[in-house]
Protein backbone atom coordinates (compact mmCIF):
# COMPACT_ATOMS: atom_id res chain seq x y z
CA UNK A 1 0.00 0.00 0.00
CA UNK A 2 1.28 3.45 -0.80
CA UNK A 3 1.16 5.56 2.04
CA UNK A 4 2.21 8.95 0.96
CA UNK A 5 -1.07 8.50 -1.75
CA UNK A 6 -3.51 7.53 0.69
CA UNK A 7 -2.24 10.12 3.09
CA UNK A 8 -2.63 12.42 -0.03
CA UNK A 9 -6.19 10.97 -0.93
CA UNK A 10 -7.25 11.58 3.25
CA UNK A 11 -6.21 15.02 2.92
CA UNK A 12 -8.33 15.55 -0.27
CA UNK A 13 -11.59 13.60 1.49
CA UNK A 14 -11.03 16.20 4.33
CA UNK A 15 -11.16 19.30 2.21
CA UNK A 16 -13.68 18.20 -0.26
CA UNK A 17 -16.32 16.90 2.80
CA UNK A 18 -15.37 19.82 4.74
CA UNK A 19 -16.24 22.12 1.66
CA UNK A 20 -19.69 20.35 1.03
CA UNK A 21 -20.69 20.89 4.81
CA UNK A 22 -19.39 24.83 5.06
CA UNK A 23 -21.96 24.84 2.14
CA UNK A 24 -24.61 25.06 4.88
CA UNK A 25 -24.12 27.23 7.31
CA UNK A 26 -27.47 26.50 9.65
CA UNK A 27 -27.38 22.94 9.10
CA UNK A 28 -23.72 22.97 10.66
CA UNK A 29 -25.05 25.68 13.67
CA UNK A 30 -28.09 23.49 14.54
CA UNK A 31 -25.65 20.31 14.42
CA UNK A 32 -23.77 21.90 17.16
CA UNK A 33 -26.25 23.38 19.26
CA UNK A 34 -27.98 19.74 18.89
CA UNK A 35 -24.33 18.22 20.58
CA UNK A 36 -24.10 20.67 23.45
CA UNK A 37 -27.77 19.82 23.95
CA UNK A 38 -27.26 16.15 24.24
CA UNK A 39 -24.28 16.09 26.48
CA UNK A 40 -26.28 18.25 28.68
CA UNK A 41 -29.23 16.76 28.77
CA UNK A 42 -26.91 12.85 29.25
CA UNK A 43 -25.53 14.56 31.88
CA UNK A 44 -28.70 15.60 33.95
CA UNK A 45 -30.08 11.88 33.08
CA UNK A 46 -26.92 10.56 35.16
CA UNK A 47 -27.17 12.99 37.83
CA UNK A 48 -30.73 11.95 38.44
CA UNK A 49 -29.64 8.58 38.81
CA UNK A 50 -27.50 8.76 41.14
CA UNK A 51 -29.56 11.73 43.24
CA UNK A 52 -31.11 8.89 45.45
CA UNK A 53 -28.08 6.42 45.62
CA UNK A 54 -24.62 7.40 46.10
CA UNK A 55 -23.22 4.26 43.90
CA UNK A 56 -24.46 2.25 40.95
CA UNK A 57 -22.91 -0.65 40.51
CA UNK A 58 -20.06 0.51 42.80
CA UNK A 59 -19.50 3.33 40.64
CA UNK A 60 -19.78 6.96 42.23
CA UNK A 61 -21.60 9.89 40.16
CA UNK A 62 -18.14 11.61 39.66
CA UNK A 63 -16.65 7.97 38.34
CA UNK A 64 -19.65 7.68 36.09
CA UNK A 65 -18.88 10.61 34.34
CA UNK A 66 -15.73 9.33 32.71
CA UNK A 67 -17.60 6.71 30.97
CA UNK A 68 -20.19 9.63 29.71
CA UNK A 69 -16.86 11.43 28.92
CA UNK A 70 -15.40 8.36 26.39
CA UNK A 71 -19.09 7.68 25.68
CA UNK A 72 -18.81 11.60 24.49
CA UNK A 73 -15.63 10.82 22.33
CA UNK A 74 -17.07 8.04 20.98
CA UNK A 75 -20.30 10.04 19.91
CA UNK A 76 -17.93 12.62 18.60
CA UNK A 77 -16.25 10.09 16.21
CA UNK A 78 -19.28 8.26 15.53
CA UNK A 79 -20.92 11.53 13.95
CA UNK A 80 -18.03 12.54 12.26
CA UNK A 81 -16.67 9.62 10.78
CA UNK A 82 -18.94 6.38 10.98
CA UNK A 83 -22.65 8.27 10.52
CA UNK A 84 -21.32 10.02 7.14
CA UNK A 85 -19.31 7.31 5.90
CA UNK A 86 -21.23 3.83 6.80
CA UNK A 87 -24.56 5.01 6.35
CA UNK A 88 -23.45 5.60 2.73
CA UNK A 89 -22.75 2.25 2.17
CA UNK A 90 -26.45 1.43 2.17
CA UNK A 91 -27.21 4.11 -0.41
CA UNK A 92 -24.10 2.85 -2.69
CA UNK A 93 -25.22 -0.56 -2.77
CA UNK A 94 -28.95 0.18 -3.38
CA UNK A 95 -28.58 2.65 -6.41
CA UNK A 96 -25.58 0.98 -7.82
CA UNK A 97 -23.17 3.74 -7.06
CA UNK A 98 -20.41 1.46 -5.28
CA UNK A 99 -19.60 0.56 -8.73
CA UNK A 100 -17.52 4.31 -8.95
CA UNK A 101 -15.41 3.23 -5.51
CA UNK A 102 -14.80 -0.12 -7.11
CA UNK A 103 -13.32 0.61 -10.27
CA UNK A 104 -10.92 2.89 -8.46
CA UNK A 105 -7.37 1.74 -7.86
CA UNK A 106 -7.74 2.44 -4.25
CA UNK A 107 -8.53 -0.01 -1.50
CA UNK A 108 -12.50 0.64 -1.62
CA UNK A 109 -12.88 -0.30 2.22
CA UNK A 110 -10.88 3.23 2.60
CA UNK A 111 -12.97 5.11 0.34
CA UNK A 112 -16.44 4.05 1.70
CA UNK A 113 -15.26 4.28 5.53
CA UNK A 114 -13.29 8.08 5.39
CA UNK A 115 -14.75 9.85 2.44
CA UNK A 116 -16.67 11.97 4.08
CA UNK A 117 -16.60 13.86 7.51
CA UNK A 118 -19.26 15.92 9.46
CA UNK A 119 -17.37 18.34 10.80
CA UNK A 120 -20.19 19.42 13.55
CA UNK A 121 -18.85 15.45 15.35
CA UNK A 122 -15.52 17.39 16.50
CA UNK A 123 -17.17 19.55 18.83
CA UNK A 124 -18.44 16.15 20.27
CA UNK A 125 -15.21 15.15 20.62
CA UNK A 126 -14.14 17.95 21.76
CA UNK A 127 -16.69 18.33 24.63
CA UNK A 128 -15.69 14.91 25.46
CA UNK A 129 -12.31 15.40 26.51
CA UNK A 130 -13.02 18.45 28.15
CA UNK A 131 -15.57 16.31 30.44
CA UNK A 132 -12.53 13.49 30.73
CA UNK A 133 -9.82 16.24 31.45
CA UNK A 134 -12.51 17.43 34.21
CA UNK A 135 -13.07 13.90 35.57
CA UNK A 136 -9.45 13.87 36.02
CA UNK A 137 -8.99 16.45 37.87
CA UNK A 138 -12.06 15.65 40.27
CA UNK A 139 -10.92 12.08 40.23
CA UNK A 140 -7.52 13.18 41.28
CA UNK A 141 -6.18 11.17 38.59
CA UNK A 142 -2.24 10.76 38.06
CA UNK A 143 -1.72 11.54 34.54
CA UNK A 144 2.08 8.94 34.36
CA UNK A 145 3.27 7.65 31.11
CA UNK A 146 1.37 4.07 31.81
CA UNK A 147 -2.16 5.66 32.41
CA UNK A 148 -1.53 7.60 28.85
CA UNK A 149 -0.63 4.58 26.86
CA UNK A 150 -3.05 2.51 28.64
CA UNK A 151 -6.17 4.83 28.09
CA UNK A 152 -5.05 5.50 24.17
CA UNK A 153 -4.83 1.86 23.75
CA UNK A 154 -8.11 0.65 25.31
CA UNK A 155 -10.25 4.16 23.47
CA UNK A 156 -8.54 3.47 20.37
CA UNK A 157 -9.31 -0.40 20.69
CA UNK A 158 -12.99 1.07 21.45
CA UNK A 159 -13.25 3.26 18.01
CA UNK A 160 -12.01 0.37 15.75
CA UNK A 161 -14.19 -2.25 17.59
CA UNK A 162 -17.19 0.23 17.39
CA UNK A 163 -16.01 0.91 13.84
CA UNK A 164 -15.94 -2.77 12.66
CA UNK A 165 -19.40 -3.94 14.18
CA UNK A 166 -20.39 -0.52 12.27
CA UNK A 167 -18.94 -1.93 9.29
CA UNK A 168 -20.16 -5.30 9.39
CA UNK A 169 -23.25 -4.31 9.69
CA UNK A 170 -23.56 -1.75 6.54
CA UNK A 171 -21.83 -4.73 4.60
CA UNK A 172 -24.60 -7.46 4.79
CA UNK A 173 -26.45 -4.58 2.84
CA UNK A 174 -24.81 -6.32 -0.31
CA UNK A 175 -27.37 -9.07 0.47
CA UNK A 176 -30.43 -7.60 2.48
CA UNK A 177 -30.32 -4.32 0.90
CA UNK A 178 -31.97 -2.48 3.68
CA UNK A 179 -30.38 -2.87 7.14
CA UNK A 180 -30.66 0.69 8.63
CA UNK A 181 -32.71 -0.64 11.39
CA UNK A 182 -30.24 -2.94 12.59
CA UNK A 183 -27.25 0.47 12.95
CA UNK A 184 -29.92 1.83 15.03
CA UNK A 185 -29.97 -1.02 17.04
CA UNK A 186 -26.18 -0.94 17.51
CA UNK A 187 -26.88 2.81 18.32
CA UNK A 188 -28.98 2.04 21.07
CA UNK A 189 -26.56 -0.42 22.39
CA UNK A 190 -23.61 2.19 22.51
CA UNK A 191 -26.00 4.42 24.09
CA UNK A 192 -26.55 1.67 26.97
CA UNK A 193 -22.68 2.10 27.67
CA UNK A 194 -22.93 5.10 28.68
CA UNK A 195 -23.53 3.59 32.32
CA UNK A 196 -21.31 1.32 34.02
CA UNK A 197 -21.39 -2.41 32.86
CA UNK A 198 -21.79 -3.58 36.79
CA UNK A 199 -25.00 -1.54 37.24
CA UNK A 200 -26.79 -4.15 34.42
CA UNK A 201 -27.86 -7.83 35.62
CA UNK A 202 -25.56 -10.88 35.45
CA UNK A 203 -26.79 -12.26 32.30
CA UNK A 204 -27.02 -8.26 30.94
CA UNK A 205 -23.63 -8.09 31.56
CA UNK A 206 -22.76 -11.61 29.59
CA UNK A 207 -24.54 -10.70 27.08
CA UNK A 208 -23.47 -6.87 26.59
CA UNK A 209 -19.40 -8.50 27.25
CA UNK A 210 -19.87 -11.41 24.14
CA UNK A 211 -22.73 -10.21 21.79
CA UNK A 212 -22.33 -6.77 21.69
CA UNK A 213 -19.27 -6.23 23.49
CA UNK A 214 -20.13 -3.13 24.66
CA UNK A 215 -18.03 -3.85 28.22
CA UNK A 216 -15.13 -3.49 25.86
CA UNK A 217 -16.17 -0.57 24.17
CA UNK A 218 -16.62 2.29 27.18
CA UNK A 219 -16.34 0.33 30.55
CA UNK A 220 -12.90 -1.15 30.29
CA UNK A 221 -11.20 2.37 29.07
CA UNK A 222 -13.46 3.66 32.38
CA UNK A 223 -11.54 1.24 34.03
CA UNK A 224 -8.36 2.25 33.27
CA UNK A 225 -9.03 6.07 34.32
CA UNK A 226 -9.74 5.10 37.47
CA UNK A 227 -7.12 3.27 37.85
CA UNK A 228 -9.25 -0.35 38.41
CA UNK A 229 -7.47 -1.83 34.89
CA UNK A 230 -6.06 -5.21 34.48
CA UNK A 231 -3.38 -6.09 32.52
CA UNK A 232 -5.15 -9.37 30.89
CA UNK A 233 -8.51 -7.48 30.52
CA UNK A 234 -6.71 -4.37 28.19
CA UNK A 235 -4.62 -7.25 26.52
CA UNK A 236 -8.58 -9.35 25.93
CA UNK A 237 -9.09 -5.73 24.79
CA UNK A 238 -6.72 -6.02 22.33
CA UNK A 239 -7.09 -8.84 20.62
CA UNK A 240 -11.10 -8.99 20.59
CA UNK A 241 -10.23 -5.56 18.39
CA UNK A 242 -7.99 -7.53 16.51
CA UNK A 243 -10.31 -10.32 15.69
CA UNK A 244 -13.08 -7.79 14.81
CA UNK A 245 -10.82 -5.49 12.63
CA UNK A 246 -9.57 -8.67 10.47
CA UNK A 247 -13.30 -10.64 9.92
CA UNK A 248 -15.20 -7.22 9.47
CA UNK A 249 -12.22 -6.82 6.17
CA UNK A 250 -12.64 -10.63 5.45
CA UNK A 251 -16.04 -10.06 5.42
CA UNK A 252 -15.51 -6.84 3.10
CA UNK A 253 -14.09 -8.99 0.69
CA UNK A 254 -16.29 -11.59 0.85
CA UNK A 255 -19.01 -9.64 0.44
CA UNK A 256 -17.77 -7.76 -2.77
CA UNK A 257 -18.06 -11.41 -4.41
CA UNK A 258 -21.55 -11.60 -4.08
CA UNK A 259 -22.08 -7.65 -4.88
CA UNK A 260 -24.42 -7.75 -8.23
CA UNK A 261 -24.48 -4.07 -8.58
CA UNK A 262 -27.81 -2.43 -9.21
CA UNK A 263 -29.59 -2.61 -12.85
CA UNK A 264 -29.46 0.75 -14.57
CA UNK B 1 -1.61 -6.56 -36.37
CA UNK B 2 -3.61 -5.13 -33.91
CA UNK B 3 -3.65 -6.86 -30.36
CA UNK B 4 -7.09 -8.50 -29.10
CA UNK B 5 -7.65 -6.55 -25.69
CA UNK B 6 -10.36 -7.64 -24.52
CA UNK B 7 -10.70 -11.31 -24.50
CA UNK B 8 -14.26 -13.25 -23.42
CA UNK B 9 -15.19 -16.89 -23.65
CA UNK B 10 -18.07 -19.06 -22.78
CA UNK B 11 -18.75 -16.60 -20.10
CA UNK B 12 -22.04 -17.04 -18.05
CA UNK B 13 -23.90 -14.88 -15.23
CA UNK B 14 -26.55 -16.05 -13.28
CA UNK B 15 -28.08 -13.98 -10.20
CA UNK B 16 -30.65 -15.41 -7.27
CA UNK B 17 -33.54 -13.41 -7.86
CA UNK B 18 -36.65 -13.71 -5.85
CA UNK B 19 -40.22 -13.03 -6.85
CA UNK B 20 -43.25 -11.83 -5.20
CA UNK B 21 -47.13 -12.75 -5.82
CA UNK B 22 -49.14 -9.65 -5.77
CA UNK B 23 -51.10 -8.48 -2.97
CA UNK B 24 -51.13 -8.97 0.91
CA UNK B 25 -50.91 -12.78 0.80
CA UNK B 26 -48.63 -12.46 -1.75
CA UNK B 27 -46.80 -9.88 0.36
CA UNK B 28 -47.01 -11.73 3.72
CA UNK B 29 -45.94 -15.01 2.16
CA UNK B 30 -42.98 -12.94 0.72
CA UNK B 31 -41.83 -11.99 4.10
CA UNK B 32 -41.40 -15.16 5.83
CA UNK B 33 -40.70 -17.61 2.58
CA UNK B 34 -39.18 -15.93 0.04
CA UNK B 35 -39.37 -18.12 -3.12
CA UNK B 36 -35.93 -17.33 -4.79
CA UNK B 37 -34.66 -18.99 -8.52
CA UNK B 38 -31.34 -18.74 -9.74
CA UNK B 39 -31.94 -16.01 -13.27
CA UNK B 40 -29.25 -16.94 -15.97
CA UNK B 41 -28.81 -13.62 -17.61
CA UNK B 42 -25.55 -13.97 -19.65
CA UNK B 43 -25.69 -17.78 -21.56
CA UNK B 44 -22.32 -18.32 -22.70
CA UNK B 45 -21.03 -15.58 -24.64
CA UNK B 46 -17.67 -15.10 -26.94
CA UNK B 47 -16.14 -12.18 -28.30
CA UNK B 48 -12.75 -10.63 -28.88
CA UNK B 49 -12.43 -6.83 -28.74
CA UNK B 50 -8.89 -5.28 -30.52
CA UNK B 51 -7.52 -2.37 -29.55
CA UNK B 52 -8.82 0.93 -30.91
CA UNK B 53 -12.30 -0.60 -31.92
CA UNK B 54 -15.47 1.13 -30.87
CA UNK B 55 -17.61 -1.81 -30.24
CA UNK B 56 -21.78 -1.08 -29.68
CA UNK B 57 -23.93 -3.32 -27.74
CA UNK B 58 -27.81 -3.30 -28.43
CA UNK B 59 -30.17 -5.17 -27.15
CA UNK B 60 -33.59 -4.05 -25.52
CA UNK B 61 -33.99 -3.41 -22.00
CA UNK B 62 -32.75 -6.23 -19.77
CA UNK B 63 -31.29 -7.77 -22.54
CA UNK B 64 -27.55 -8.19 -20.02
CA UNK B 65 -25.50 -5.54 -22.20
CA UNK B 66 -24.62 -3.51 -19.07
CA UNK B 67 -24.44 -6.95 -17.11
CA UNK B 68 -21.54 -7.74 -19.55
CA UNK B 69 -19.90 -4.14 -19.10
CA UNK B 70 -19.70 -4.52 -15.74
CA UNK B 71 -18.15 -8.12 -15.46
CA UNK B 72 -15.97 -6.41 -18.30
CA UNK B 73 -14.58 -3.67 -15.80
CA UNK B 74 -14.35 -6.17 -12.81
CA UNK B 75 -17.25 -4.62 -10.96
CA UNK B 76 -19.22 -8.19 -11.08
CA UNK B 77 -17.99 -11.61 -10.49
CA UNK B 78 -19.02 -14.09 -13.66
CA UNK B 79 -20.92 -17.41 -12.93
CA UNK B 80 -19.04 -19.37 -15.63
CA UNK B 81 -16.22 -18.69 -18.39
CA UNK B 82 -13.26 -16.38 -18.88
CA UNK B 83 -12.78 -12.43 -19.35
CA UNK B 84 -9.18 -11.43 -19.85
CA UNK B 85 -8.95 -7.35 -20.69
CA UNK B 86 -5.60 -5.83 -21.16
CA UNK B 87 -3.98 -8.40 -19.99
CA UNK B 88 -5.83 -8.79 -16.79
CA UNK B 89 -8.87 -10.67 -15.13
CA UNK B 90 -10.82 -8.07 -14.53
CA UNK B 91 -12.67 -9.23 -11.32
CA UNK B 92 -9.16 -9.31 -9.23
CA UNK B 93 -9.80 -5.57 -9.72
CA UNK B 94 -5.66 -4.82 -9.55
CA UNK B 95 -4.31 -1.43 -9.19
CA UNK B 96 -2.46 -1.28 -12.87
CA UNK B 97 -5.87 -2.76 -14.21
CA UNK B 98 -8.12 0.12 -12.92
CA UNK B 99 -5.55 2.75 -14.25
CA UNK B 100 -6.43 1.34 -17.46
CA UNK B 101 -10.01 1.48 -17.70
CA UNK B 102 -13.11 3.72 -16.64
CA UNK B 103 -16.77 3.80 -16.93
CA UNK B 104 -19.67 5.94 -17.40
CA UNK B 105 -22.90 5.49 -16.38
CA UNK B 106 -25.68 8.02 -18.12
CA UNK B 107 -27.81 6.95 -15.33
CA UNK B 108 -25.58 7.75 -11.95
CA UNK B 109 -22.89 9.94 -11.11
CA UNK B 110 -19.53 9.93 -8.88
CA UNK B 111 -19.49 14.48 -8.99
CA UNK B 112 -20.11 15.45 -5.19
CA UNK B 113 -23.35 17.07 -5.86
CA UNK B 114 -22.48 20.27 -3.64
CA UNK B 115 -19.14 21.38 -5.13
CA UNK B 116 -17.96 22.20 -8.01
CA UNK B 117 -16.87 19.84 -10.47
CA UNK B 118 -12.73 20.64 -10.26
CA UNK B 119 -13.14 19.31 -6.57
CA UNK B 120 -13.41 16.01 -8.11
CA UNK B 121 -11.57 15.95 -10.84
CA UNK B 122 -8.42 17.14 -8.08
CA UNK B 123 -9.67 14.33 -5.83
CA UNK B 124 -10.16 11.70 -9.20
CA UNK B 125 -6.24 12.74 -9.71
CA UNK B 126 -5.01 12.08 -6.41
CA UNK B 127 -6.32 8.62 -6.47
CA UNK B 128 -4.85 8.16 -9.61
CA UNK B 129 -1.94 9.21 -8.09
CA UNK B 130 -1.14 12.57 -10.70
CA UNK B 131 0.56 15.57 -9.17
CA UNK B 132 -1.06 18.89 -8.99
CA UNK B 133 1.02 19.99 -12.35
CA UNK B 134 -0.12 17.06 -14.44
CA UNK B 135 -3.42 17.04 -13.02
CA UNK B 136 -3.93 21.06 -13.91
CA UNK B 137 -2.82 20.32 -17.81
CA UNK B 138 -5.11 17.03 -18.24
CA UNK B 139 -8.32 19.29 -16.82
CA UNK B 140 -7.18 21.70 -19.15
CA UNK B 141 -6.70 19.96 -22.39
CA UNK B 142 -9.72 18.05 -21.33
CA UNK B 143 -12.12 20.64 -20.79
CA UNK B 144 -11.15 22.25 -24.11
CA UNK B 145 -11.94 18.98 -25.81
CA UNK B 146 -15.23 18.74 -24.17
CA UNK B 147 -15.70 22.55 -24.64
CA UNK B 148 -16.56 23.46 -20.44
CA UNK B 149 -14.76 25.88 -19.21
CA UNK B 150 -16.63 28.50 -16.54
CA UNK B 151 -18.86 25.53 -16.01
CA UNK B 152 -16.17 23.54 -13.48
CA UNK B 153 -15.67 26.20 -10.89
CA UNK B 154 -19.94 26.05 -10.37
CA UNK B 155 -21.47 23.21 -7.97
CA UNK B 156 -22.16 20.37 -9.52
CA UNK B 157 -26.21 20.47 -8.47
CA UNK B 158 -26.45 24.18 -10.41
CA UNK B 159 -25.13 22.35 -13.76
CA UNK B 160 -27.83 21.40 -16.41
CA UNK B 161 -28.05 18.04 -17.69
CA UNK B 162 -25.89 18.14 -20.85
CA UNK B 163 -22.82 20.47 -18.14
CA UNK B 164 -23.17 17.47 -15.84
CA UNK B 165 -22.14 14.78 -18.33
CA UNK B 166 -19.15 16.45 -20.04
CA UNK B 167 -17.69 17.35 -15.99
CA UNK B 168 -18.33 13.89 -15.46
CA UNK B 169 -16.75 12.73 -18.81
CA UNK B 170 -13.79 14.68 -17.49
CA UNK B 171 -13.68 13.04 -14.00
CA UNK B 172 -13.58 9.64 -15.94
CA UNK B 173 -10.96 10.34 -17.94
CA UNK B 174 -8.15 12.52 -15.97
CA UNK B 175 -6.15 9.55 -15.64
CA UNK B 176 -6.34 8.47 -19.48
CA UNK B 177 -7.41 5.02 -19.87
CA UNK B 178 -7.05 2.81 -22.78
CA UNK B 179 -10.65 1.16 -22.27
CA UNK B 180 -13.84 3.16 -22.17
CA UNK B 181 -17.23 1.21 -21.32
CA UNK B 182 -19.73 3.63 -21.78
CA UNK B 183 -23.15 2.85 -20.23
CA UNK B 184 -26.12 4.77 -21.92
CA UNK B 185 -24.18 8.08 -21.82
CA UNK B 186 -26.06 9.83 -23.44
CA UNK B 187 -29.05 9.39 -21.54
CA UNK B 188 -31.29 12.28 -21.18
CA UNK B 189 -29.49 14.88 -23.44
CA UNK B 190 -30.58 16.99 -25.60
CA UNK B 191 -29.93 16.78 -29.54
CA UNK B 192 -26.99 19.07 -29.19
CA UNK B 193 -25.79 17.64 -26.17
CA UNK B 194 -25.84 14.11 -27.52
CA UNK B 195 -23.15 15.17 -30.92
CA UNK B 196 -21.14 17.01 -28.87
CA UNK B 197 -20.77 13.85 -26.65
CA UNK B 198 -20.08 11.78 -29.77
CA UNK B 199 -17.90 14.43 -31.33
CA UNK B 200 -15.95 14.44 -28.18
CA UNK B 201 -15.91 10.43 -28.24
CA UNK B 202 -14.71 10.71 -31.57
CA UNK B 203 -12.11 12.80 -31.00
CA UNK B 204 -10.62 10.82 -27.86
CA UNK B 205 -10.65 7.61 -29.56
CA UNK B 206 -8.59 8.92 -32.93
CA UNK B 207 -6.03 10.94 -30.31
CA UNK B 208 -5.58 7.78 -27.55
CA UNK B 209 -6.60 4.78 -29.52
CA UNK B 210 -8.92 3.83 -26.70
CA UNK B 211 -11.31 1.06 -26.95
CA UNK B 212 -14.95 2.02 -26.29
CA UNK B 213 -17.60 -0.17 -24.91
CA UNK B 214 -20.97 1.71 -25.23
CA UNK B 215 -24.38 0.79 -24.73
CA UNK B 216 -27.20 2.99 -26.01
CA UNK B 217 -30.70 3.14 -26.97
CA UNK B 218 -30.05 6.01 -29.32
CA UNK B 219 -29.44 4.72 -32.48
CA UNK B 220 -27.23 7.53 -33.47
CA UNK B 221 -24.38 7.19 -31.08
CA UNK B 222 -24.35 3.91 -32.57
CA UNK B 223 -24.53 4.91 -36.26
CA UNK B 224 -21.91 7.75 -35.95
CA UNK B 225 -19.54 5.95 -33.41
CA UNK B 226 -19.75 2.11 -34.02
CA UNK B 227 -18.49 0.05 -36.93
CA UNK B 228 -19.14 -2.94 -34.80
CA UNK B 229 -22.10 -4.12 -32.90
CA UNK B 230 -22.72 -6.79 -30.71
CA UNK B 231 -26.31 -7.65 -30.44
CA UNK B 232 -27.42 -9.23 -27.25
CA UNK B 233 -30.71 -10.63 -26.93
CA UNK B 234 -31.93 -12.74 -23.77
CA UNK B 235 -28.14 -12.96 -22.57
CA UNK B 236 -26.75 -14.42 -25.58
CA UNK B 237 -24.91 -12.69 -28.52
CA UNK B 238 -27.79 -12.72 -31.66
CA UNK B 239 -25.38 -10.98 -34.13
CA UNK B 240 -21.35 -9.72 -33.46
CA UNK B 241 -20.17 -8.25 -36.59
CA UNK B 242 -20.38 -4.37 -38.93
CA UNK B 243 -23.06 -2.78 -38.26
CA UNK B 244 -23.70 -1.88 -42.20
CA UNK B 245 -23.31 -5.53 -43.19
CA UNK B 246 -26.34 -5.79 -40.58
CA UNK B 247 -28.34 -3.02 -41.98
CA UNK B 248 -28.08 -4.30 -45.62
CA UNK B 249 -28.87 -7.67 -44.35
CA UNK B 250 -31.93 -6.76 -42.59
CA UNK B 251 -33.17 -4.09 -44.89
CA UNK B 252 -32.09 -5.57 -48.77
CA UNK B 253 -34.19 -3.12 -50.21
CA UNK B 254 -34.38 0.57 -50.90
CA UNK B 255 -37.33 2.90 -51.32
CA UNK B 256 -37.20 5.42 -54.69
CA UNK B 257 -40.04 7.74 -54.68
CA UNK B 258 -40.70 8.23 -58.57
CA UNK B 259 -42.19 12.01 -59.48
CA UNK B 260 -43.48 10.96 -63.55
CA UNK B 261 -44.18 14.00 -66.00
CA UNK B 262 -47.89 12.57 -66.40
CA UNK B 263 -49.85 9.92 -64.57
CA UNK B 264 -50.12 7.94 -67.60
CA UNK B 265 -45.68 7.67 -67.14
CA UNK B 266 -46.62 6.62 -64.05
CA UNK B 267 -48.95 3.92 -65.46
CA UNK B 268 -46.43 3.11 -67.60
CA UNK B 269 -43.76 2.29 -64.95
CA UNK B 270 -46.11 0.59 -62.74
CA UNK B 271 -46.67 -1.70 -65.71
CA UNK B 272 -42.90 -2.17 -66.33
CA UNK B 273 -42.77 -4.80 -63.52
CA UNK B 274 -40.58 -3.27 -60.87
CA UNK B 275 -42.52 -4.36 -57.41
CA UNK B 276 -44.73 -1.57 -56.35
CA UNK B 277 -45.11 -0.30 -52.96
CA UNK B 278 -47.84 2.56 -53.62
CA UNK B 279 -49.26 4.81 -56.93
CA UNK B 280 -50.78 8.30 -55.90
CA UNK B 281 -51.36 9.84 -59.30
CA UNK B 282 -47.94 11.07 -60.97
CA UNK B 283 -46.22 9.75 -58.18
CA UNK B 284 -45.06 5.97 -57.46
CA UNK B 285 -43.08 4.13 -54.80
CA UNK B 286 -41.32 1.16 -56.08
CA UNK B 287 -38.77 -0.95 -53.84
CA UNK B 288 -35.63 -2.22 -55.26
CA UNK B 289 -32.92 -4.13 -54.26
CA UNK B 290 -29.54 -2.56 -52.58
CA UNK B 291 -27.32 -4.61 -55.60
CA UNK B 292 -29.83 -3.12 -58.57
CA UNK B 293 -30.25 0.10 -57.82
CA UNK B 294 -27.60 1.81 -60.31
CA UNK B 295 -28.98 -0.74 -63.11
CA UNK B 296 -31.95 -0.43 -62.20
CA UNK B 297 -32.10 4.11 -62.13
CA UNK B 298 -30.35 3.90 -65.31
CA UNK B 299 -33.53 1.63 -67.17
CA UNK B 300 -35.97 4.19 -65.32
CA UNK B 301 -34.31 7.69 -66.73
CA UNK B 302 -33.88 6.20 -70.16
CA UNK B 303 -37.21 4.94 -70.45
CA UNK B 304 -39.70 7.04 -68.84
CA UNK B 305 -39.63 10.83 -68.62
CA UNK B 306 -39.00 11.32 -64.78
CA UNK B 307 -39.36 15.07 -62.99
CA UNK B 308 -37.57 14.15 -59.50
CA UNK B 309 -36.91 10.89 -57.53
CA UNK B 310 -36.09 10.36 -53.79
CA UNK B 311 -34.03 7.12 -52.65
CA UNK B 312 -35.33 6.83 -48.80
CA UNK B 313 -33.16 4.82 -46.37
CA UNK B 314 -35.22 2.99 -43.94
CA UNK B 315 -35.19 4.22 -40.64
CA UNK B 316 -32.99 2.62 -38.23
CA UNK B 317 -34.49 2.44 -35.40
CA UNK B 318 -37.01 -0.03 -37.54
CA UNK B 319 -34.11 -2.53 -38.50
CA UNK B 320 -32.39 -2.53 -35.39
CA UNK B 321 -35.62 -3.26 -33.74
CA UNK B 322 -35.84 -6.17 -35.71
CA UNK B 323 -32.92 -7.29 -34.42
CA UNK B 324 -33.33 -6.44 -30.38
CA UNK B 325 -36.80 -8.96 -31.07
CA UNK B 326 -34.99 -12.07 -33.01
CA UNK B 327 -33.01 -14.69 -31.41
CA UNK B 328 -29.61 -14.73 -34.01
CA UNK B 329 -28.52 -13.43 -37.46
CA UNK B 330 -25.99 -15.32 -39.66
CA UNK B 331 -24.25 -12.90 -41.68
Amino acid sequence: MNLRKYLKVYKKFLHTSLASELEYKTNILVDLITAILSLIGSIFLLSIFFQNNGYIGGWTFEQALIIQGIYTILNGITNTWFNPNLTEIVKHIREGTLDFVLIKPIDSQFFISLKKINPSGFLEIILGFFLLFFCIRINQINLNLSFLTQSLITISCSICILYSLWFFISTTTIWFVKTWNAIEVLRSFLYIGRFPLNSFSFSLRIFFSIFIPIAFITTIPSEVFLGLSQLWKILLEVIVTSVFLITSRKFWLFALKSYSSASS
Amino acid sequence: MVQNIIDVRNLSKSFDISSKEPGLKGTIKHFFRRQTKSLKVIKDISFEIKEGEIVGFLGANGAGKTTILKMLCGLIYPSEGSIVVAGYLPFRRKENFLKNITLIMGQKQQLIWDLPPIESFFLNASIYDLDKFEAKKRIKKLSEMLEIDEEVFIPVRKLSLGQRMKSELLAALIHEPNILFLDEPTLGLDINAQRNLRKFLQKYNKETNATICLTSHYMKDITSLCKRVICVHQGAISYDGKLDLLLKKLSPVKEILIVCRSEDDAIKLENFGFPVKNKIKNEITIKIENNYITSSLKTILNNFDIVDLYINEPPIDEIIGKVLNNKEYDI
